[in-house]
Order: C-alpha cells, then sequence, then structure tokens
C-alpha cells in the first residue's frame, strides 16, 4: 500500500538532556524527523541509542529540553491535562513487556473498558461494550468469553500482547508507537503480532513507528528506517537503501555484525 | 486475594506471631467480662503484696474447722520457722559440741531437732564463742521449744463491759479449713503494686489501653507517611521537594526528643491517652514516608502506569488504582512496625513521667514507672515490673514475627 | 577424526517445585558430538535448552534432578557421580560451562588475574603466581583479548568484554566439550559478533575439543555451529547439519521455526513469516502421544497415541514424526507460495 504523502508527524531539532553539569547525558540530539499518514516507520538504535527517549517525547510522556514536535502540521501543544488527553487520542502505544503493561490487580476487561470510555462509551448499555470488546478480541484472533473475567497472569504472553493490539484497534488511534513489541515473544508468535499490526495499519490508515534494535525486523517491516547512534539519527531512507545500501560507517557496521544466513558473514570486521 | 490470604496463613512465622497476638488480645478482651474489678482500685494496703492465693483469716475462725493428722505438718511448720541461716549456726555449734559432720543433715529437720534437743545445753562452753552469740543460740533454743509444743491457741474475745478477754475457744495445730468455706478469699496471682491494685487486673486494662494507643498512633502515623509518600513520589517536582524538605527536618530532629518536649508542653492536664497517641503518631511518619516515596519512585514509569495516562486517567486516580495496591503489602508490614514501634514509644514516655494521665487509666508504660520509682527492682518485688516486661516483650515480638512472616509471602526471594 | 567427544544416552532430568510437582524439562535426549564438530541447540524459550546444558555438566542440586540415562565424555562416564567429585574432576577439565550473562559471574571486587588465580589455583596448588600470570597472558593473547584487562575490575569493563574473559577463563584448563548457554543474547550486535567469532577460534585453534552452543537465535547459530538439534517441550524433535536443518526442515516445528527468521537480507521483505498458534505443553503433565500435536497443522489421530519415537534417515538426521518424509515434503511443496505484505 503507497504510503500517503500528507505529514502526520514531524520534529525539529527535537533534544532531551537528563542531568546538569558534569553529569549531564544528551540522550536525544537534535532530531529531526517527518512522518507520513500509514506509513510504516522503525527507529532502529542499540541500547543507549537513545530511541525509547525519542518514543516517549513523541509520545508526550517525557517534555522535551529543546525542540518542538509538529502534529498535522501544527505545533503540539500539550501543556495542560486536557490537552494531553486530545493528544492522546491520535496517539498511543504498545510496550515491550506484555506483563507490565498489565495492572495485575485488575481484570483485563478492565484495560478494554478503559478505551471503550476514553472514546466517550461510558453511557453505553453493558451489552454493547461487551459486542464492542469482543470485536475488538476477535480481530486479533482471540475469543473475549474465554478471556473474560481473567486476570493478566493467566495469559500468556502473545495473548496479553495480542489484546494490546485489540486495545489499539478500540482506540484507532492515528498513530501507534511500538516499542520492541516481540522482543519478548516466541518467534512462532512473532508473526501473528507483526500480521495484526499490518491489519490495523490497513484498516484504518494508522502511522506505525518500530522502535527495535532488530535490523532484521526494521527490514521485514517497515517503509522508512531511521538509524540513531547516541542520541543523533545517523542515516534515514526507505528500508532498501538504509540496510541493503547503507552510506554512513554506523549503519554499516552495524548492519554487517548482524548474523546472516544467505549471504557469507563476515567475521574479520571485529 | 483469597490466594493470597491462604499464602499468608501458611507462612509459619505468621501464624505464631498472629496466634499469640490473638491469644493477648482474647486475654484483653475476655477477662474483663470474667472480672468486673476497677483496675486502679486500691485494695492492698501497704506495698508490694506477693502473689498467692490470700486467705480472709477472721473468716477463717468462723468456717467449720476439721482436724487433719498431717505427718509433715508439724515439720512444714517448723521448717517454715527456721531458716538456713539458723540451721547452719545449729550445725555449728553441733560439731563443736562434739557430733561428727557426717552425721548432721540441715536438711532434715526432724533429724536435725532432735540431735539439737538432745545435745543442746546453754551452760556448755564452746570455745571461740561470743556473747552475743550465746544470747542468739539461747533465743533460738527458746523458739524451738515453742514450736515443739503441740499446745493450741486460745481465742479470746473482749467483753464489751468489763473489757476482760474471755476464752471463747481453742484452736488445735491440728485444724484446718477448707478454703472453699471460707468466707472471703483473693487470689492475688500477680500479687499487688506499691500502690495496694491487683496488678493482673491492672496489667490486662494496661495492655488493652496500650495496645489501643499503639493502633491509633500506628495508623496516623501510617496514614501520613502514605499520603505524603505517595505525592512526593508520583507528583515529583517542587511538592516533592517540599515534602522530602520537611521529612528531613523530622529525621535531623530525634523522634523521641521531639515527642518529649511535645508531650511536657502539652502539660498534664492535656494528656488523655489518646491525645499521646496522636501525639506519638506525629513524630514518627518519618521513615514510612521516606519508604512510600521510594517505591511510588520506582513504580511511576512502569509500563502499565505510562499506559494508564495514555487512557486519559487523572493523577488521583493513577494513584489510587495503579500504584497503590502494587505498595498495599508494604504498608501493610509497615503499619504493624509503626504499631509495635507506638507501643514502644508510649511505654518509653510513661516511664519518664510524660505518657497519659496517671489517675484515669493504667498504661504498660505507667506500670514500669511506678514499679521503678517505688524500687520494687531493688527490693526484688518481681511481681510489679516482670510480667509488664514480658507483656511488652511479647506484644513487639508477635507483632514483628508477623511482619517478617508477611515479608516471606511477598517477597518470594525471602522465603526459607 | 571421529573419536567421540561427549556421547549423551537417554539422558532424563526433572525439577521438583514446592509443591512436590515433577516437570520433566528434559525427557531421554540423546545426542553425540565428535571430536572438531560442533553442535548447536535451537529452540524456544522454556523447550528445555538450559536444563539441558546445566543436566550436561553432571552437577545436579536441588530442585534439578537426575533420572536416568548417560553422559560419556571422552570414554568416561560421569553420570551417576557425586556432586563433590564432579566438582574436582569434571568441571573446567573435561566440560566448561558459560551460563547466559556469565559476566555476572566476576566478582565485582576482585581484578581478573585474581579470579583467574583462584580458578587455576583449585585445580592445581602448585601453580606459582608467576606460572599462572604466564598462562594468563599467552591465553588472552591468543585470544586477541587485550593482556591490560588482567589488571583490571569488571566494572571497567564493557559487556561484550567481560563475557569474552569469562570465556576465556572458562576454557583455561583446556576442556574437552565447552557448553555455552545464550553467550551473547545480553549484549550488543557488535559485541555479539566478537563473541562469536572467539568461540570459533577456540574451536579453530584447538582449546577445546567440541562446542555445544544453544540459543533461540537461528541465524546466530547457523554461522556458528556444524550440526543443529531442534528440541520442543523437553525433547530433540530434529536432527542434522546446519544447512539441512535451516534451508531443508523436516518436522513440523523446525519448519514453523525456520519460516520465523527474519534477516536482513535481500528478497526477504517479500515472504511471509511463519506463525504457530497457541503455546507449548505443560510438562507437568506432558502429553502421552506426540508433545506438538495441539499445534500442528497435519495432525492425525495416531499422534496423539503413543510416545513419538525419533525417525532415522541416514547420514545423521532424524525427525520426531509418524508422517514419512516424502509425505511431509509434498505437503511444503505444495503449500509454498511467496506472499506479499
Amino acid at each position: 500500500m503507497a504510503a500517503n504523502r500528507t505529514i502526520c508527524l514531524s520534529t525539529s531539532g527535537l533534544t532531551k538532556v537528563f542531568g546538569l553539569g558534569r553529569n549531564k547525558t544528551v540522550a536525544v540530539d537534535h532530531a529531526d524527523l517527518t512522518l507520513y499518514e500509514g506509513e510504516v516507520v522503525s527507529i532502529v538504535g542499540e541500547s543507549g541509542s537513545g530511541k525509547t527517549t525519542l518514543a516517549k517525547m513523541l509520545l508526550g510522556l517525557i517534555n522535551q529540553t529543546e525542540g518542538d514536535v509538529f502534529f498535522q502540521g501544527k505545533k503540539r501543544d500539550i501543556s495542560s491535562q486536557q490537552k494531553k488527553q486530545e493528544y492522546w487520542r491520535n496517539i498511543q502505544a504498545i510496550f515491550q513487556d506484555p506483563f507490565s503493561s498489565y495492572n495485575i490487580f485488575r481484570k483485563i476487561d478492565a484495560v478494554l473498558l478503559d478505551c471503550i470510555h476514553m472514546r466517550g462509551g461510558r453511557g453505553l448499555p453493558q451489552a454493547k461494550k461487551v459486542e464492542l470488546m469482543a470485536e475488538a478480541c476477535s480481530f486479533v484472533n482471540l475469543k473475549f468469553e474465554e478471556l473474560t473475567n481473567k486476570y493478566p497472569f493467566e495469559l500468556s504472553g502473545g495473548q496479553m500482547q495480542r489484546l494490546m493490539i485489540a486495545r489499539i484497534f478500540l482506540l484507532k488511534p492515528k498513530i501507534l508507537v511500538a516499542d520492541e513489541p516481540t522482543s519478548m515473544i516466541d518467534a512462532c508468535s512473532r508473526a501473528t503480532i507483526l500480521d495484526e499490526l499490518m491489519k490495523l495499519r490497513n484498516e484504518i490508515g494508522m502511522t506505525i513507528i518500530f522502535i527495535t534494535h532488530d535490523i532484521g525486523l526494521a527490514y521485514y517491516v517497515s517503509d522508512t528506517v531511521y538509524i540513531m547512534e547516541h542520541g543523533k539519527i545517523v542515516e534515514s531512507g526507505s528500508a532498501d537503501e538504509v540496510i541493503l545500501r547503507p552510506r554512513q560507517p554506523y549503519t554499516k557496521r552495524l548492519i554487517s555484525d548482524v548474523p546472516k544466513i544467505y549471504e557469507e558473514w563476515d567475521l574479520s570486521t571485529v | 486475594m483469597n490466594h493470597t490470604l491462604r499464602q499468608v496463613f501458611r507462612s509459619g512465622k505468621f501464624v505464631v506471631g498472629f496466634s499469640i497476638f490473638t491469644t493477648i488480645l482474647l486475654t484483653v478482651l475476655i477477662y474483663p467480662l470474667i472480672i468486673p474489678d476497677s483496675p486502679l482500685a486500691i485494695i492492698g494496703q501497704g506495698t508490694f503484696f506477693p502473689p498467692g492465693i490470700y486467705v480472709n483469716v477472721y473468716d477463717s475462725i468462723e468456717a467449720p474447722h476439721y482436724t487433719l493428722n498431717l505427718d509433715a505438718a508439724i515439720e512444714k511448720r517448723i521448717a517454715s520457722k527456721l531458716n538456713d541461716e539458723d540451721r547452719l549456726a545449729m550445725k555449728e555449734w553441733l560439731i563443736a559440741a562434739g557430733l561428727s559432720e557426717s552425721e548432721i543433715d540441715t536438711t532434715d529437720t526432724v533429724q536435725l531437732l532432735d540431735q539439737w534437743v538432745n545435745h543442746y545445753d546453754p551452760a556448755k562452753p564452746i570455745p571461740g564463742l561470743t556473747n552475743a552469740k550465746r544470747n542468739y543460740f539461747i533465743r533460738l533454743n527458746n523458739a524451738l521449744e515453742g514450736l515443739l509444743s503441740t499446745e493450741g491457741v486460745s481465742l479470746a474475745v473482749k467483753n464489751p463491759e468489763t473489757g476482760a478477754l474471755e476464752e471463747v475457744g481453742v484452736i488445735e495445730q491440728s485444724a484446718y479449713a477448707n478454703i472453699n468455706q471460707v468466707a472471703s478469699v483473693r487470689v492475688l496471682p500477680l500479687g499487688t503494686d506499691n500502690f495496694g491494685r491487683d496488678v493482673l487486673t491492672e496489667l490486662v486494662t494496661a495492655t488493652r489501653v496500650s495496645l489501643q494507643i499503639g493502633f491509633v498512633a500506628g495508623i496516623v502515623a501510617t496514614m501520613i507517611g502514605l499520603t505524603l509518600g505517595l505525592l512526593a513520589g508520583y507528583v515529583g517536582g517542587l511538592v516533592d521537594d517540599i515534602i522530602m524538605f520537611v521529612t528531613n527536618l523530622f529525621i535531623v530532629i530525634p523522634g523521641f526528643v521531639l515527642l518529649i518536649l511535645i508531650s511536657f508542653s502539652l502539660g498534664q492536664e492535656q494528656r488523655g491517652a489518646v491525645t499521646v497517641a496522636v501525639v506519638i503518631g506525629l513524630t514518627s511518619w518519618v521513615w514510612t514516608a521516606k519508604a512510600v516515596r521510594a517505591q511510588v519512585v520506582s513504580l511511576r514509569n512502569r509500563d502499565h502506569v505510562n499506559l494508564s495516562k495514555l487512557s486519559g486517567h487523572s493523577v488521583g486516580r493513577i494513584i489510587l488504582v495503579d500504584i497503590l495496591p502494587y505498595i498495599a503489602s508494604y504498608v501493610v508490614m509497615a503499619l504493624i512496625l509503626q504499631i509495635s514501634s507506638a507501643i514502644l514509644a508510649e511505654a518509653g514516655l510513661s516511664i519518664l513521667g510524660l505518657g497519659p494521665r496517671t489517675t484515669e487509666v493504667p498504661t504498660l508504660g505507667l506500670m514500669m514507672n511506678w514499679a521503678m520509682i517505688y524500687q520494687a527492682q531493688i527490693l526484688g518485688k518481681w511481681w510489679a515490673y516482670l510480667p509488664v516486661l514480658i507483656t511488652i516483650a511479647l506484644i513487639a515480638f508477635s507483632m514483628n514475627l508477623m511482619n517478617t512472616g508477611l515479608d516471606q509471602v511477598f517477597n518470594p526471594t525471602l522465603r526459607d | 577424526m571421529s573419536n567421540v567427544m561427549l556421547d549423551v544416552r537417554e539422558l532424563t532430568t526433572k525439577y521438583v517445585t514446592r509443591f512436590q510437582e515433577d516437570v520433566y524439562a528434559v525427557d531421554h535426549v540423546s545426542l553425540k558430538v565428535e571430536e572438531g564438530k560442533s553442535l548447536g541447540i535451537a529452540g524456544e524459550s522454556g523447550c528445555g535448552k538450559s536444563t539441558l546444558a546445566l543436566s550436561l555438566m553432571g552437577y545436579y542440586f536441588p530442585p534439578l534432578h537426575y533420572m536416568s540415562g548417560d553422559i560419556i565424555i571422552d570414554g568416561k562416564n560421569i553420570s551417576g557421580m557425586k556432586p563433590d567429585d564432579v566438582r574436582k574432576s569434571v568441571l573446567g577439565k573435561e566440560i566448561a560451562y558459560i551460563p547466559q550473562a556469565a559476566m555476572n559471574a566476576l566478582n565485582p571486587t576482585q581484578k581478573i588475574i585474581h579470579f583467574i588465580e583462584d580458578v587455576l589455583k583449585a585445580h592445581d596448588l602448585y601453580l606459582t603466581k608467576a606460572d599462572i600470570h604466564k598462562r594468563a597472558q599467552t591465553l588472552f593473547e591468543n585470544l586477541g583479548l587485550p593482556a591490560e584487562v588482567l589488571q583490571k575490575y569488571p566494572v571497567e569493563l564493557s559487556g561484550g568484554m567481560k563475557q569474552r574473559t569469562v570465556i576465556a577463563v572458562s576454557v583455561l584448563l583446556f576442556p574437552k566439550v565447552l557448553i555455552a548457554d545464550e553467550p551473547s543474547s545480553a549484549l550488543d550486535v557488535t559485541s555479539q559478533k566478537m563473541v562469536i567469532k572467539m568461540l570459533r577460534q577456540l574451536m579453530e585453534v584447538g582449546f577445546i575439543s567440541s562446542m555445544i552452543f544453544i540459543t533461540h537465535e537461528l541465524p546466530l547459530l547457523y554461522n556458528v555451529v556444524d550440526d543443529i538439534m531442534v528440541m520442543y517441550a523437553g525433547q530433540i524433535v530434529e536432527k542434522g547439519t546446519s544447512d539441512e536443518v535451516v534451508f531443508d526442515p523436516i518436522h513440523p516445528y523446525a519448519k514453523g521455526l525456520m519460516g520465523s527468521i527474519i534477516v536482513p537480507e535481500e528478497g526477504l521483505r517479500d515472504v511471509k513469516l511463519t506463525a504457530i498458534p497457541g503455546v507449548p505443553p505443560n510438562l507437568k503433565k506432558p502429553p502421552t502421544g506426540c508433545r506438538f500435536a495441539e499445534r500442528c497443522k497435519y495432525v492425525r489421530p495416531e499422534c496423539r497415541v503413543n510416545p513419538i519415537p525419533m525417525r532415522e534417515i541416514g547420514n545423521g538426521r532424524a525427525y520426531r514424526c509418524l508422517i514419512p518424509e516424502h509425505e511431509l515434503r509434498e505437503i511444503y511443496a505444495r503449500e509454498a507460495q511467496p506472499h506479499g505484505r
């Protein structure tokens, strides 16, 4: 599906600095991104590259030290709780560890109900709410009757992560930030999660931002790839360009360090 | 929830602590129903009556007498009069008089008396015997002679008109009264204290009062600590700074000194049990606040909290639903420890005379205070302070044991 | 050279839980590793591969218990030996084991050289300090590790360097078999490559005679070992050379697993990844028939009845399934269609 060329989210000089003086760390260093509607983007970096901090700033969970975020062409304003809530109608997240995404004291129904309420469905009759929740579950091939009234620890990792996707189905945001959504999932269940995310993208034209350290995943799933090193974006472009024909030395090294099975994996570079 | 409860009761330590604590609690609640006496009623004229069964002597005269011929009766009577000193003295005299040491057994009263009666001669010259000692032996001998007689005691009543004593009866040495037929008998398992109060009844009431003070103080302290810790930990920023500033102030000033100062300035009149409890609570919330804050700081960056934010939940709701349940087990443990230390703090205050008013209710600390002032420990009146000590120790011990048990349940790495 | 370094026959070990339940994590596993060869064990979390690694050492302590089977290292049968004897004569000398995140084994208050002194002194009391230093330096030079590392504290080293140090120390006594359990999964890609290179070097130079490499990452495994075994629910389900297992798997689970590999290589954006629905069985009560039956696309009634034996098809190739090889290949050929994204 060709990506619409309307700009959905963009940043200019986005920077985050932690600490003061000698203990200062620049987690994100003047990052410039441009994301189009319906695009699948990967932000790739090793641990410590600042990709998670960047993701949290895009989500509005962390305030930036410098720079601006533009949502649909306008400067984003999340100065008050109400403005934040409005912004979060348009952008949501899926996190890495499915277990810690849930409040262990609440039944999993609560997660879905929260979404229905957020979309203004608090006054709906119970039957309608159940219908919505069942629809969301079946989108990710889970049966709501089997999961209702269960606690998170009774589900498997794969099921919990897919329930998170069901949550996104209910919320229908314009942008989804997926922070390592499959790194804690078994290889055999990974394809299911990726398929479901793509299905969502196709149905509602959602922009997906994958945050990952796995170059293979980035190559497989994205249209555009951004490479981050030490807080800076060092290379960006289409997936084919960046991964098969990298230009920057860091990118080249990163790609050559990943084990290959079809090509010869050259061990002499380390 | 059920699962947690079952696990809790599987912990050996918790069960032991819980049993001890409930026993104390039940005793405190049930005892007053059985024995409705006022704890502060002064029943003993005089200080520190030893523990025992107190039989009204007058009533025992009136009660029916039974004649019992018991072998050991005479020996017991004499033995109670002859202390060890006397026996050794007798042995010395007998050895000096020529008996060999192996024949003399100071523990065999009958034999010793026998030997004494057969050999004692006040006129016999003993080398190295001082006058004082010789008089001592004469007195001793007289006393013994009195003992060995089998005469009873005469009972005489004063004639209201003439003022003369008229004999009305004799109390034989072999006369026994049945304690159940004596009109007035009082069991004082722990004797009386310096004022003449029944220590056991006083102890039970004091335990109840101390527990109440402990609970109130513990709850006050935990509530303050929890609220401040939650706010400081979750909201952060300026709120955190202010709360931490106040907390640090309270840390730097020694809690106990603060407690003493506040108690002192309140004055005797204001210091009821509840007031003291609140004061203790107000000075001991500090470490709960710090601990809760630390936990909350580590929790606020968790994924489920972020997701709640993204779902549009307010700060208050996130604190109550997403943070509080995660620290609940910790707070329960903190509460138990606060109660335990509050009881000890009250005891400490009362020992210093800064506890609740002494005229209303006794507390464990007050009992200790009185015992100390009236020098019970020097006089050897152990019943006035030892039971109180043991009670305080048991309460603190059982609560800490419950706490350790709970810790093991909630933190699997500590299980043994 | 077909001297068999490690010969494992029908090894079965179990865990005993707090509630006295038996979990058969390793169920009648047999494998052979020849001198100069390396074997990879692939599988997902919970399949028993880490337990297998622990079991191979012969060093059991509760809750892991040895049930039955033989472990023969270069002709010496070590199964049934007492833990103390195993510790003294087998660990480090015959078999060396590198657990996941082995870098945490380094004592933060000791310099690396002191750690090495401890290890060597434990096995040979008469070595002098000078000897030890010499040995350490030679080893590090041979493995491409800078000699300065010896004088450093663990906190001064990077994760990758620590991991390589621990691996170097574990081969100090030139063990016959080296068992590496996810030696590089906690590291960034560059350090990972260095660790892999080092392991290959150890084999080439001859510091170790054979190696068992355990991981869930197949591209990594493919580049390191000669032969691969796929484990599922405590059993081996497929055996063969790396090329055979990765590019031509027979067992349905192995086929699904290999179909889920993602590598950043040309043409792979258009391949459809396979997914296997469901979860592995509970090993407290393993199913009576095939353990993969619940999730298998090609399951037949007879699969659930009796335990499935390994089917040998020559040249060391084997798989655990009732369906004959040619039938499976036909099914796969029919299903193979390129999918668009």
